[in-house]
């Protein structure tokens, strides 16, 4: 498309103003929480630390257990990862590379669950958790995961597999291999950027989910980091340097994981995620 | 194709449970419960029948009808912001300009941040004496604001906090617009028309799809908001901010109605039913798609 360099020039500075106020936030948070509480109060504010305080990150994480919090949420974090690639990729296959009578019709009533908010299970859910026994425990947020992976992870999945040849399917099954090898050694292989982009999102919602630990765990050893976070800040309202440097240490994990799976993850939503 | 009914069965079987145990179960039994009068304190629990909506309807929960005001508000200023705003950003990541993947992982990158994180962060941003936004506001001697201090700016401020997380539909709009073929735009070239005629005859109509799943996904989430009521807000001023997910848990896990909550949650079900309905209604004048045009 041709652009004039005028609209182009505007354009370029209007994603500057619009990155600038996106990035602002993040360098308010990184700088606050490397200052001292005077410095971080003076007016006008001041951008760089001085001197930087690394020290705040020390006392933020340890004023509370945060590496208990932090191996909690990878304990859940990296069950749920396993539990939601496993049976979404499996289920996906079954709903679009296996051939059976009422497929559509049985993924169409799963793709309703979509619709559903979460307030109407919360409560049953809760309820029938604590009656087995297991209030106060992960497997509440983590077993769901281990039972399709959620609706979401599917239909991109099955997206994904959709837009691979049905011939490989047949080629492999003359040469007489069954539905779990053509997965395993065609399917899966053939879709790893797809799997990412589930492993990604399903470790960003889990590392990210506040409203499930807040019901299910009551024991301050089980907390999860957003449990942690919020515990902390009930407690230490005036403290905006480690507030600030507790919340840093609990966005950073995400932000890097995020940057090393990017390229798949924006790719995955754009290509697979929305083609009809 | 017996044969394949027992493997798609095999294989789906894990996601058909999981909707059985987490998702119908539940639904049912919520529904159930909607008509009693279950409170875990209370000894006994008895069959109300429709007693928990009439309380909701009658008024005597005055709660029930200002948090669904509340959320209403918020749905209200929310959608329109997050699709005008996203719909615009998309555009600017669609031109050809160098650096597009930088701009993009930037604007990407605030809907991963943990909501307790975010909130933390804009509580600190919007806080009225010492937050950096009234501080560039005075220094700027534009009139401050109490945010989310303040009756009739906290649900604004609200909105302007989950503003910053619109990344993952400002990608969406972009996956759209970029499927738009270049030829319809050369056409509009030949034809000497500026670029107001192009977003008017062809991007907009051929992003409709994209706009129509946007502000279903929206609505969807608009409504469902709690986070942001649990950390930044607590449901005040004087539950101006009583998000109606928020009073539920309340309701539900604080006092320990779960009769009464789960009567809550099966209204939110129908309005949030409703306005999906009413868009998709509306979605046959207004969206186009490709392939629908040419009988």
């Amino acid at each position: 498309m041709r652009q004039s360099k005028l609209s182009l020039g505007s354009g370029y500075a209007a994603l500057i103003v619009i990155s600038l106020l996106f990035i602002v936030p993040f360098v308010w948070l990184i700088r606050s929480s490397l200052m001292d509480l005077s410095q971080i109060f003076t007016m006008p504010p001041e951008w760089i630390p001085r001197p930087f305080h690394w020290e705040n990150f020390h006392k933020a994480l340890t004023v509370l257990p945060f590496d208990t919090f932090f191996t909690n949420t990878l304990i859940i974090v990296a069950s749920v990862l396993v539990g939601t690639v496993l049976t979404s990729s499996i289920a996906a296959f079954g709903f679009s590379r296996i051939v059976w009578k009422g497929r559509d019709t049985v993924f169409a009533i799963l793709m309703t669950s979509m619709m559903l908010p979460a307030a109407v299970t919360i409560i049953p859910s809760f309820l029938g958790w604590k009656m087995f026994g297991f209030y106060d425990t992960y497997y509440p947020l983590i077993v769901p995961a281990y039972f399709g992976g959620g609706i979401f992870n599917i239909f991109l999945l099955r997206q994904f597999y959709l837009t691979i040849p049905r011939d490989f399917d047949e080629a492999a099954f003359v040469d007489g291999a069954t539905y779990l090898q053509i997965y395993m050694r065609i399917i899966l292989p053939l879709s790893r950027s797809a799997v990412i982009v589930v492993a990604l999102f399903s470790f960003l919602a889990s590392w990210n989910d506040f409203m499930g630990p807040l019901i299910y765990l009551k024991s301050d050893r089980l907390f999860t980091l957003a449990l942690g976070l919020q515990m902390f800040q009930g407690s230490y309202t005036a403290q905006w340097d480690l507030l600030m440097a507790a919340s840093a240490a609990v966005v950073l994990p995400c932000v890097i994981v995020f940057l090393i799976g990017q390229r798949y993850f924006l790719e995955g939503i754009t290509l697979s995620g929305l083609k009809g | 194709m017996r044969k394949g009914l027992f493997y798609g069965l095999l294989f789906t079987s894990p996601a058909i449970l999981g909707f059985i145990i987490f998702t119908l179960g539940p639904m049912i039994a919520s529904l159930v419960l909607s008509l009693t009068d279950y409170n875990v304190f209370k000894e006994q629990t008895s069959f109300i029948g429709f007693q928990n909506y009439s309380r909701m309807f009658s008024g005597e929960d005055e709660l029930f009808f200002k948090s669904l005001g509340v959320t209403f508000y918020f749905v209200i200023l929310r959608v329109p912001a997050v699709i005008i705003l996203s719909f615009c950003i998309a555009m600017l990541l669609n031109m050809n300009v160098r650096g597009r993947a930088i701009f993009r992982t930037i604007i990407y990158l605030p809907s991963i941040v943990p909501a307790v994180a975010s909130a933390m962060i804009w509580m600190w941003l919007l806080n009225p004496d010492l937050g950096l936004i009234n501080s560039v506001l005075s220094w700027l001697h534009l009139p401050t604001s109490n945010w989310l201090y303040a009756e009739n700016s906290v649900i604004p401020s609200v909105v302007l906090t989950t503003l910053w997380g619109i990344g993952s539909t400002v990608i969406i709009f972009l996956a759209g617009l970029s499927g738009i073929s270049k030829q319809y735009y050369e056409a509009i070239d030949v034809d000497g028309g500026g670029w107001y005629s192009k977003l008017r005859h062809i991007t907009i109509p051929m992003v409709t799809p994209t706009i129509f799943f946007n502000t279903i996904m929206t609505i969807i989430g608009s409504f469902q908001v709690f986070n942001e009521a649990y950390i930044l807000t607590e449901g005040g001023p004087n539950n101006q901010s009583l998000f109606y997910v928020f009073y539920l848990w309340r309701t539900g896990f604080r006092d320990t109605e779960m009769g009464y909550a789960s009567a809550l949650a099966w209204i939110l079900f129908i309005v949030i039913m409703f306005f999906t309905f009413i868009v998709f209604k509306t979605s046959k004048s207004w969206v186009h798609y490709e392939g629908g045009e040419r009988t």
